[in-house]
């Protein structure tokens, strides 16, 4: 078991409901524990099956389990699946230290389709972003999802970028086994998504 | 996604906390379960009935609470360990039978699960559920993690048996929907028999211990397992103290605010001035332990979910000590130094010890914090949706309209599932009642026997199937039978969507998977003598002209199943979406049409955005389902689908 960077390491998976972070963290949660880690994780979300704003905390020890909230400005790792989430998460939960990788495809609200509401605009938004991070790995994963044959990929190419920036004690290895367990019929598919991930992360 | 039936004593799995209570269950060594789907419970059963073949024991979704725990007290007579599960609503249907059940007591080990949501995040209220167990005497243990959750379901039972009574476990969305580390005992490996035994009663000879009252000694009894289950808890080893002899502040927790406490000691650097006592056995409390727990300080702050119920209790006992007592100053929801309402987190929990203790705290840099609560403003909020291709997003649609063309105000009466979202802009407002499971169809029928006071609004109460099964039957007998005028829409989607697409008495399958006889909605609304009708509500056409139809010419009780499968059972169960849908740039004339934006700022479906740049409509490829319901609305024809 490798040294943590910091005790407890806390890391935020968000998203938009549908898009998949509940499996991402039990991904990342299952891999830490089978290399001997104590991992909590505690998921926010809105009472919508799909559309609304949605939250892991994924806190990882050497020694404990830690609850399952992580409190206001103690995220150490954002990973987020929608940018517009990514600020949210950022503004409740960033510090100066807060390494954020992000996907750059928004998914509007009904409150923004309606005029009700606005998004905005992509780049000012990445720069908002960035404002706040330590460390920002920014990631089209929708758009290479999408080259991949499903939008849907883009929670694995994150879980790829995620362990190819190096920012948790994990490596490729240690993932492969709990994606062939939780894909058993769309492993190689899955795999290519995670593969790619780790590449665009720069690794 | 985890597999509750490892026979891996000792190794270390990630478990959710209802895979763990399951999981404890089994190590319990349990023939018998059964719930009702809810969240934040449903895990608990979603896990029991995916091995129940395997690991040989009966699994049920039950066809709502008090008949889960019912069948579950029947199993525990025969000499069955049995565990019922359910969310705070449905101990409240089940009550009625707990209230009778305590008095009687049980067969072999008998526990209830409780999984209340403080801040209501899944649910239409928020309670406190464990004010039951000290209102019909009866034992609540309470876990603080994941590891716990399994470990004192399986302690439960034990007690259940040693004490004849059932006893309560209470989680939480923290708990319940946590995941973590938790190291598995010992499955036991012995066959079972049932038989039911006869027990006499004690008062009366040739009386079936299992029929309740008319004895008030029984509540006698009853008081004296509660004294029972008190002793036993003064020694339970999860009850704990972290923190030196005595302190400048004592904090008295029990549940998910257990690790709260905890961090915010740490957080505040407070390890040598706050201890922490954790209580796992919130009722009946050990008195002795909690008068010794008391003497470490002077100052005491209660920290828990959701009510001041340990808070009340323990200053109920403080009144009792020795009068030559020191004199002790409680803090928490009386104070207001803890919330009254809504979920605890580390946060409120870390104000609440600075604030008793009289120290800053600030949770980051400060000007990070300025710029972070600055910049983040430019998030939009993210309202409730129905999900893209929901087939009750067209239901809604066709009802507002019908409304519309009828004239005389007519509204729904919203039940508990997916459509609860009716009350919000995703329904279009159109649901003005929400209560319980079954209420939409139970307040339709005093709404429309109000004809002699000259009421004349339509009134449409709505149910899905699954909650049809639940609760409407009684609610559309009495309609039938005292002669109302309403419209029950039975919405059935042939699933109970909402809380993960559970099996139920309409889709002919049991929750373990196996075949089941398909209960036919139609023909027992027939048999009860409404009218009933069926429509696709994605044909909007037939559906409002079927609605208008019978608000203004029919009378009496309307049924109209609303047919047509949940998109996420469809897309599961059929990769291919129906449909390719896209907007033709060149017939959308955007804000030009006159439509008022009719598919972007009146339907609001997550799949169709409106592209600012160019003033025109546009399929999101990323989330639309293909459903093909907005081809149907555009009036210009801009919208257009092709067979995939």
């Amino acid at each position: 078991m490798k040294k943590l960077s910091k005790e407890p390491l806390n890391l935020i998976v968000a998203g938009v409901g549908g898009q998949g972070n509940v499996l991402m963290s039990f991904i990342i949660g299952k891999a830490l524990v089978s290399q001997g880690y104590f991992v909590s994780v505690g998921d926010t979300y809105g009472a919508s099956q799909r559309g609304g704003s949605v939250a892991s905390h994924v806190r990882i020890s050497e020694h404990t389990c830690y609850g399952s909230l992580i409190p206001g400005g103690h995220a150490d790792v954002i990973l987020s699946l929608e940018p517009a989430e990514t600020l949210r998460m950022l503004g409740q939960f960033g510090n100066p230290d807060v390494v954020t990788l992000t996907n750059t495809r928004p998914i509007y609200p009904a409150d923004v389709t309606s005029g009700r509401a606005t998004y905005p605009n992509i780049d000012e938004l990445l720069k908002l972003i960035e404002k706040l991070s330590a460390k920002l790995i920014v990631i089209k994963a929708t758009d290479e999802a999408i080259k991949l044959g499903s939008p849907i990929f883009a929670n694995v190419i994150l879980i790829g970028a995620l362990i190819g920036s190096g920012v948790l004690p994990l490596n490729k290895k240690s993932l492969e086994p709990i994606l062939r367990e939780n894909f058993p019929k769309e492993f190689d598919a899955n795999i290519a998504a995670f593969n790619k991930g780790v590449e665009l992360a720069g690794h | 996604m985890a597999s509750i039936e490892l026979d891996a004593p000792g190794t270390m799995q990630l478990l959710l906390g209802n895979e763990a209570i399951a999981r404890g269950a089994l190590e319990a060594g349990i023939g018998f379960a059964a719930s009702y789907p809810g969240t934040p419970a449903s895990e608990i059963m979603d896990n029991l009935a995916s091995i129940a073949n395997d690991m040989g024991i009966h699994a049920e979704w039950s066809v709502n609470e008090k008949v889960a725990l019912e069948a579950a007290a029947g199993a525990s007579f025969a000499g069955i360990r049995a565990i019922a599960s359910m969310k705070q609503n449905g101990l409240n249907v089940s009550s009625d039978f707990l209230i009778n059940l305590a008095m009687t007591g049980i067969g072999k080990g008998l526990i209830l699960v409780v999984a209340d949501d403080p801040g209501a995040i899944s649910s239409s209220n928020e309670q406190d559920s464990r004010n039951i167990c000290k209102w019909i005497d009866i034992p609540l243990l309470e876990p603080g993690n994941t590891q716990e959750a399994k470990d004192m379901t399986k302690w439960a039972f034990e007690l259940s048996e040693e004490l004849d009574t059932i006893c309560m476990v209470r989680s939480v969305n923290r708990i319940g929907h946590t995941r973590g580390n938790v190291k598995l005992g010992e499955l036991p490996k012995k066959e079972q028999r049932a038989y039911f035994p006869n027990i006499w009663n004690k008062f009366e000879p040739m009386r079936s211990k299992f029929a309740a009252g008319p004895f008030p000694q029984l509540h006698n009894v009853l008081h004296q397992k509660l004294a029972k289950a008190e002793e036993k808890f003064e020694s339970s080893p999860f009850n704990w103290y972290m923190g030196p002899d005595n302190v400048e502040l004592l904090v008295i927790t029990s549940g998910a605010s257990t690790s709260c406490c905890t961090e915010a000691v740490k957080e505040l650097k407070l390890e040598d001035k706050v201890g922490i006592f954790k209580l796992a056995t919130t009722w009946p409390i050990p008195e002795n332990l909690i008068e010794k727990q008391l003497s470490r300080s002077q100052k005491v702050l209660f920290v828990e979910e959701v009510d001041p119920f340990i808070e009340r209790s323990v200053m109920e006992l403080a009144a009792n000590l020795p009068p030559d007592s020191p004199h002790l100053i409680f803090y928490g929801k009386r104070s207001g130094h803890i919330p009254s309402y809504g979920e605890l987190n580390p946060d409120l929990v870390i104000n609440a010890i600075a604030n008793v203790m009289g120290i800053p705290y600030q949770a980051r840099d400060i000007n990070y914090d300025k710029e972070a609560q600055e910049l983040s403003k430019a998030v939009p909020v993210r309202a409730l949706n129905l999900c893209p291709g929901c087939p009750h997003r067209a239901t809604f649609w066709a009802v507002k309209n019908a409304f519309q063309l009828d004239g005389r105000d007519g509204f729904i009466c919203g039940d508990i599932g997916c459509y609860a979202l009716g009350f919000a802009a995703g329904g279009y407002y159109q649901s003005r009642t929400m209560h319980a499971m079954g209420s939409g169809a139970g307040v339709a029928n005093g709404l429309g026997n109000l004809r002699q006071f000259g009421f004349e609004q339509p009134v449409i109460a709505m149910c899905g199937d699954s909650t049809f099964f639940h609760a409407t039957i009684p609610a559309l007998i009495n309609g039938v039978y005292n002669k109302s005028n309403f419209i029950l829409l039975i919405l059935d989607n042939s699933a109970t969507a909402m809380t993960g697409f559970q099996p139920h008495p309409g889709t002919g399958m049991t929750g373990s998977g196996e075949p089941a006889i398909s209960i036919n909605i139609e023909a027992l609304c027939r048999s009860l003598g409404a009218n009933v009708e069926v429509c696709d509500p994605f044909d909007l056409k037939n559906t409002t002209a079927t609605l208008l139809r019978l608000m203004t010419e029919e009378g009496g009780i309307n049924v109209v199943i609303m047919r047509r499968e949940c998109e996420m059972v469809r897309a599961k169960r059929k990769k291919k979406f129906p449909y390719v849908v896209h907007v033709d740039p060149d017939i959308c004339i955007g804000e030009a049409c006159g439509c008022d934006r009719v598919c972007t700022r009146v339907l609001q479906c997550p799949g169709l955005i409106w592209d600012k740049q160019a003033g025109k409509s546009k399929i999101d490829e990323a989330v639309c389902t293909g459903c093909g319901l907005c081809v149907d609305i555009c009036p210009e024809g801009a919208i257009i689908k092709s067979p995939t």
